[in-house]
């Protein structure tokens, strides 16, 4: 890949990653990572000191699989939808294997009574490879939020 | 008249507030009145209570400090000399500022930013800036003392590695304020040096009461979380129970494994957490080891009026109520593993963390719980919630169909307060 279109074809990533959260087409979520994956939300202070639990830590996309069946299925929450504003990838490292990339992010929630509040700024630190298909997937996705503080509750994923 | 009145000055009767007797019935101004929470800081957090304040291996050099709060107020807290902790109100003597505006670090003494006046580990007021003044002019008048100004000192004493406070001289030593039970339940879930692995705030829209009673409450465990019932982390057919300190205060819920009654009950009820067709795709996350060697897969435990130690399989951590507002507080979540854990077990710990915290499977459905109460019950001040599972007493049940604990914790709130 050259630099133009590596970037070009993580951007149409995080697009479409994007679009499939905020458009409640959760069930695609999974299958945006390979079967192998990691995907973890935690904050920049538990990072910056290496701690190792997340708010989600998922190490298999069956675990992403059990997060929106169980948001679809088990768990209690109230009606909210998110919109992901996601800015321009920055590339760190791109080898034959695949690349890594820092990626800010913002989401916007909107709660069931039209209540809006940004509910989350940071970082994604993306591990990012072809599948069997040429299909750029992610190898690991840390979620790096900025603030320590979640209000309420993190359901749908960020 | 006595009975209703809060020495803080302020007349229930006079604020249309009652409250009847016993322990089954909370009238539901007592999470929505602005002086209930001001007389709750007199009363409660700055009365004889002990507080959390750190854990013990959050501060492990001299000069090591941490801030956090008692109630509303800020403190900091600090290893001085030989290793001892000390803690005092974060509040310069002179004119009231924040002494120390970071989460955490290490200093040599704390200087207050507005004025520089500077105070040794202990909080003792050891030098004013320009005291003298400048070339004879000004300065402090020269009868100052500055042993008689700073900030509230609190009594400190640790127990399994968990430091507390008290601003109370009246406060019992803290192994006598817990309760041998209640200290025998805390030690065996921290009787090894900890690590923290992770340290998340949950912001709950609701007064931080319900939270409290929250954690207490066995009842509703396995009926609100399905993942609780449907993986058989805590069933009521589960052998299990409660143990209460005498006063009620505090307590310790337990779950064991094995079955003592039949299976169906919440098939029978209907009841949506027992899920049959709910099953994961990778249940591995869930595998548990026995570490206590006691078949207790889950165990709650209360520290009035503001901490929990939570084991749910081999997920430990640490919560702490922070009140902001009337209607609303932060849950602290501090994530422990233990020193020498192994890869694997370490690795498990953080898997089942996927149960807790703000986006815990479990936790999640009690970040908006409260918010629900807070706003179905937003215009009936004098109506009453009715906790009467389990009969009208505050005490230790072999059962966890009981709001025993919750009671357990309105029987203190009404002693500290005076209603």
């Amino acid at each position: 890949m050259s630099a133009p279109d590596t970037l070009f074809r993580l951007a149409a990533l995080n697009t479409a990653y994007a679009l499939a959260i905020d458009a409640d087409r959760l069930e695609a979520w999974p299958e945006f990572f390979l079967e192998s994956c990691l995907y973890k939300i935690t904050t920049a202070e538990n990072h910056r000191r290496g701690y190792e639990a997340g708010v989600i830590y998922a190490d298999s996309r069956a675990m992403l699989l059990d997060r929106v069946t169980a948001l679809r299925r088990a768990n209690i929450y109230e009606r909210q939808a998110y919109r992901h504003i996601i800015g321009m990838p920055s590339i760190q490292v791109e080898t034959a294997e695949g690349v890594t990339a820092e990626t800010p992010f913002l989401v916007v929630r909107t709660m069931r009574d039209g209540q809006m509040d940004i509910f989350a700024s940071g970082l994604y630190l993306d591990r990012v490879r072809a599948d069997a298909t040429g299909a750029l997937r992610f190898a690991e996705r840390l979620v790096i939020c900025d603030s320590p503080r979640f209000d309420t509750l993190l359901a749908i994923p960020l | 008249m006595a009975d209703n009145v809060i020495d803080t000055g302020m007349d229930l009767s006079a604020r249309g507030h009652a409250w009847p007797p016993g322990l089954t019935r909370v009238p539901y101004w007592v999470y929505q009145d602005p002086e209930i929470l001001r007389a709750e800081q007199k009363k409660i957090f700055e009365g004889p209570v002990w507080n959390f304040l750190a854990l013990d291996v959050e501060i492990p050099q001299r000069g090591d400090y941490r801030t956090n709060f008692m109630g509303e107020m800020p403190v900091v807290v600090v290893r001085g000399e030989h290793g001892k902790i000390h803690a005092f109100e974060n509040r310069c003597a002179h004119r009231g500022a924040l002494i120390a505006i970071e989460d955490s670090g290490n200093v040599k003494d704390f200087v207050c930013a507005y004025h520089a006046w500077r105070y040794d580990l202990q909080g003792n007021l050891c030098s004013i800036a320009f005291q003298r003044g400048v070339n004879g002019k000004g300065g402090m008048p020269d009868g100052f003392r500055m042993a008689a100004h700073g900030p509230r000192k609190l009594r400190v004493e640790t127990v399994g590695g968990l430091v507390f406070g008290t601003l109370s001289p009246d406060a019992p030593s803290l192994e006598a304020y817990l309760g041998d039970t209640i200290v025998a339940r805390l030690r065996r879930v921290l009787g090894k040096p900890v690590e923290i692995i992770g340290r998340f705030t949950q912001a709950m829209p609701n007064n931080w009461k319900l939270y409290a009673e929250n954690v207490k409450d066995t009842y509703h465990a396995s009926l609100l979380h399905l993942f609780f019932t449907t993986f058989r982390i805590t069933r009521f057919s589960q052998a299990g129970g409660i143990m209460l300190s005498a006063d009620g205060a505090h307590h310790a819920s337990a779950t064991i494994a094995k079955l003592e009654a039949s299976d169906s009950v919440y098939k029978d009820q209907e009841i949506r957490s027992d899920s049959a067709e709910f099953q994961l795709h990778d249940p591995s996350f869930l595998d548990a080891v026995d570490e206590f060697g006691d078949g207790i897969q889950l165990q709650i435990l209360t520290v009035f009026p503001s901490v929990v130690l939570q084991q749910v399989h081999n997920c430990i951590a640490v919560r702490q109520i922070v009140p902001r507002g009337v209607d609303g507080m932060d849950l602290h979540w501090i994530y422990l593993g233990f020193v020498g854990d192994s890869p694997e077990m370490r690795r498990r710990r953080v898997r089942q963390a996927n149960l807790v915290g703000p986006a815990g499977y479990v936790s999640l459905e009690d970040g908006c719980i409260g918010g629900f109460v807070q706003r179905g019950a937003a215009t009936a001040a004098d109506e009453l919630s009715v906790i009467e599972m389990g009969g009208a007493t505050a005490e230790s049940q072999m059962t966890r169909a009981t709001e025993a604990a919750v009671r357990g914790f309105w029987q203190a709130y009404r002693a500290h307060m005076g209603i």
